[in-house]
């Protein structure tokens, strides 16, 4: 059902007229939208594993810093968060360092926001998936000696992995998604690039046809291949226990 | 060789689990561990390496006075052998890699010297044959001893042993005694928390008897089988040893 909606989008997309026209402006912006989830996500990835790290250490000060952003992120919708690092942080930060704003290009601000946004989920994420890691994990490490940072990365984390590898599928496509609520910063990826081809054609029903299709194709191609790569994640686990 | 004086650990604010213990254990003895569960036990044992930080008192092995805020925790724990209840093997190694990590990581061992050392414990322990498999894939009584394995591989000062036994099938429990029987024969300075009264018996050059979270009384394993001088011991000896 599903692959006859997208084989249908795509026929249109690829091969009518005016739907065409309209795929061939806006996939200008492909790039972009998969570009800044990229980015944004590696970014998040970095930012989750520190803060993660920092909920759960016995350092207080980094656990209320860790603890803050976290429910600060959590506090807030993504659109607002999205305005608030555009319009607030980002500009503050260049303000405070003396640099020239023009500097930061839209769509670097815009993989900010992505990265700081999710940089907040991704560390319950991290923290669960550390602490589905039992206590005797640790104490072994540190009782043969181990530093609480090698016993972390040499130990904890690599088990840790396990646990948080689909989740981190399912938030990278989500952050994809949430690349279509960067055109309200006026970032010209997928969705901002519909909204201009629609007002200077009037072809909406064409624009907004084909953005769906390829939002689709994306998240769709996408969830497949995560779930082939769970799949081999799981076999492997599986071949060592036998 | 480990001096343990005024010791006091509080859980919470009203949990005491250790109330002044004090026990010194001399280089080569084998001191066992014995007492209700609750009673204190494994607390005092967590606290000779600091896996539990005493509330109050003095943890001294070999001359180093572990309860200083200053000193470095990881290089005495890297010379005190812990075997756990739950084996606690890493479960993303391999059984070679565990007995070797350590070794590479703290000694700084390399590579070819820290194998030919796990080879060595391995076979010392009994399981050369388990070298490339993975913890899953053994028996509760092979993982323990490689987990014996993977603290002998530290070439540490003192090995202590927390219910190494309490998990186990019954009939892989004297697979694992008799390989601690081994290394208590070799000399090796050990302190087993255990309810193998059999193994205290056979091993132990001193038992120690502790009931709600202090020392009632130690002795060798005659004395304090065959004549325990307090009410507390002997009820809790003709508990145990009658079934």
């Amino acid at each position: 059902m599903l692959a006859a909606i997208v084989g249908v989008f795509g026929y249109y997309s690829l091969f009518v007229e005016r739907y065409n026209d309209a795929f061939e402006f806006m996939k200008e912006g492909l790039r972009l939208t998969i570009e800044m989830a990229l980015w944004g996500f590696l970014i998040a990835l970095a930012i989750g594993l520190v803060a993660g790290l920092g909920r759960i250490s016995r350092n207080v000060v980094a656990r209320n810093v860790a603890r803050t952003y976290i429910e600060f992120i959590r506090g807030v919708p993504t659109l607002p968060m999205i305005f608030f690092v555009n319009y607030v942080i980002v500009p503050s930060v260049v303000d405070f360092l003396n640099l020239d704003l023009q500097s930061i290009t839209p769509q670097w601000r815009a993989i900010f926001a992505l990265a700081l946004i999710y940089g907040g989920y991704l560390a319950e994420v991290f923290r669960g998936g550390i602490q589905s890691v039992t206590k005797g994990q640790m104490e072994a490490g540190r009782s043969l000696g181990l530093s609480y940072r090698a016993t972390m990365r040499s130990i904890i984390l690599p088990q840790a992995l396990r646990a948080i590898i689909p989740p981190l599928g399912n938030d990278f496509i989500a952050i994809l998604k949430d690349t279509s609520l960067l055109s309200l910063i006026a970032v010209r990826e997928i969705t901002q690039n519909a909204k201009i081809y629609s007002n200077a054609s009037f072809d909406f029903r064409e624009s907004y046809m084909v953005l769906t299709f390829m939002y689709l194709v994306l998240v769709l191609g996408l969830s497949f291949l995560l779930s082939r790569f769970e799949a081999r994640m799981t076999r492997y686990e599986a071949g060592e226990r036998s | 060789m480990i001096r343990v004086s005024g010791l006091y650990k509080t859980f919470g604010k009203d949990i005491h689990a250790l109330r002044g213990v004090d026990l010194s254990v001399d280089s080569g003895e084998v001191v066992v561990v014995v007492g209700p569960s609750g009673c204190g036990k494994s607390t005092l044992l967590r606290s000779i390496n600091m896996l539990e930080r005493p509330t109050h008192g003095i943890v001294e092995i070999d001359g180093t006075v572990l309860t200083d805020k200053k000193v470095n925790l990881d290089r005495v724990r890297a010379d005190v052998g812990m075997v756990f209840q739950q084996f606690n093997l890493f479960p993303h190694r391999t059984v070679l890699d565990n007995v070797m990590l350590a070794q590479r990581k703290v000694r700084g061992r390399s590579k070819a010297e820290a194998g030919e050392v796990a080879r060595q414990q391995l076979e010392h322990v009994g399981i050369p044959e388990k070298a490339d498999a993975y913890p899953r894939q053994l028996s509760g009584g092979q993982q323990q001893r490689v987990a014996i394995a993977r603290a002998l591989a530290m070439n540490p000062k003192v090995m202590l042993f927390d219910e190494p036994t309490s998990a186990l099938d019954p009939e892989m429990i004297s697979e694992v005694l008799e390989v601690m029987l081994k290394l208590s024969r070799e000399g090796m300075t050990m302190i087993v928390v255990t309810h193998e009264m059999g193994f205290a018996r056979a091993a132990a050059d001193r038992v120690v008897f502790m009931d709600e979270g202090q020392i009632v009384e130690s002795g060798t394993p005659g004395e304090m089988f065959d004549n325990p001088q307090h009410q507390r011991t002997r009820d809790f000896f003709d508990k145990i040893l009658s079934h």
